[in-house]
């Protein structure tokens, strides 16, 4: 029986679809099964973040209506296969088309035949928040060191208790160490003063998060982004292992240099 | 300008106090939206805790969250009926 782990945050844009789908890719590379649902109906992305978009036949609320089988629906993955697919929102369709009780018969369905579900929750606290937790057996938070998005994140802490999904696990997300040197951002510590729930990973603000998901490749994949080894950091967290967290602060400028030559003539 | 020098002298803060102030307020303001129930359970612990002080009237018994822009505050208001004697009643 596989696990249910729900991606949310309360406000939009902080990268919940990024943390979906990169986490979806290093779990798989990490030899799990893995199925993605993207539970943000009428707004889907999870599909053009992965680059499947040119895949979808049938979606979502195709299988909760029964139109289709819930295996047909599900799309594999360019580089994984079968370990890795995605279900895929349906794209003119609104939140209410589809109910908690029946998110929750899905996720049953589908956690016999994943190691994990990880599923994409709409930006906030609405019907498609409440599908989108339905079913789930653990919640990661995602949040960015800003005020509105660490208040949204406390909200949705709330909510979840609420929901009795209890123990939710945060990712802070597009962390600029530049930024918090100088005392212009919020550090890892202050939104753990705030939230005060287990930290599952830090992830730095990345440019080649914006060029990967532009060519529909996720940045884990990438052996020399340090976005990408902070997802794979947290991805071998959520297998058990202890991994300490990245040091943001230590990489001056030849450093940084440095180890992009050495993992590019790694790579080669 | 004058923020930039006093950075270059590190006489002052970058813009995380400011956040970091703002937040704890928005977030003590967002969690004091206590539901009914909690509400309710409040209510029934204070009055355990002060009858063994005093007689209260429990039907008037009102508490609510005050909130102004910079703090929140419990306010309770509490008809007493009769003071016990000191000593007593612990």
């Amino acid at each position: 029986m596989g696990k249910v782990i729900v991606i949310t945050s309360g406000k939009g844009g902080v990268g919940k679809t990024t943390t979906t789908a990169n986490l979806g890719h290093g779990l798989a590379a990490l030899g799990r099964k893995v199925c993605l649902v993207d539970a943000d109906i009428g707004l889907r992305n999870l599909d053009v973040v992965l680059g499947l978009e040119n895949r979808i036949v049938y979606h979502l609320l195709d299988v909760v209506e029964g139109n289709c089988t819930v295996s047909k629906a599900l799309i594999r993955d360019k580089q994984h296969g079968e370990n890795l697919v995605l279900l895929a929102a349906a794209q003119t369709r609104e939140k209410d088309a589809v109910n908690p009780d029946q998110m929750r018969d899905l996720m049953k369905v589908l956690r016999k035949e994943y190691d994990y579900v990880l599923v994409d929750c709409p930006a906030g606290i609405e019907q498609g928040f409440r599908n989108a937790v339905a079913g789930a057996d653990q919640a990661i938070l995602v949040t960015t060191p800003e005020v509105s998005a660490v208040r949204d994140a406390d909200r949705i802490v709330g909510l979840l208790e609420a929901t009795e999904l209890h123990d939710p696990q945060v990712i802070i997300n597009r962390i600029r160490p530049d930024m918090v040197r100088r005392g212009d951002m919020l550090d890892i510590s202050d939104v753990d003063d705030f939230l005060r729930i287990p930290i599952l990973g830090i992830v730095p603000d990345d440019e080649s998060i914006i060029v990967s998901t532009n060519r529909g490749e996720p940045v884990v994949n990438d052996q020399r982004s340090r976005s990408g080894q902070a997802y794979r950091n947290i991805c071998r967290r959520l297998e058990g292992q202890e991994v300490s967290f990245m040091d943001l602060q230590g990489e001056n400028f030849m450093q940084r240099l440095l180890r992009r030559i050495r993992v590019g003539a790694a790579n080669r | 300008m004058l923020e930039f020098l006093g950075r270059l002298l590190g006489t002052s803060d970058g813009s995380k106090t400011k956040a970091k102030e703002r937040l704890r307020l928005v977030l003590v303001h967002d969690r004091s939206s206590l539901s009914p129930g909690l509400l309710e359970s409040l209510k029934e612990d204070l009055i355990k805790v002060i009858s063994k002080y005093m007689d209260i009237d429990e039907s008037g018994l009102e508490v609510n969250l005050d909130k102004s822009d910079d703090s929140v505050a419990l306010v309770a208001n509490i008809p007493v009926k009769n003071v016990k004697r000191q000593g007593k009643g612990k």
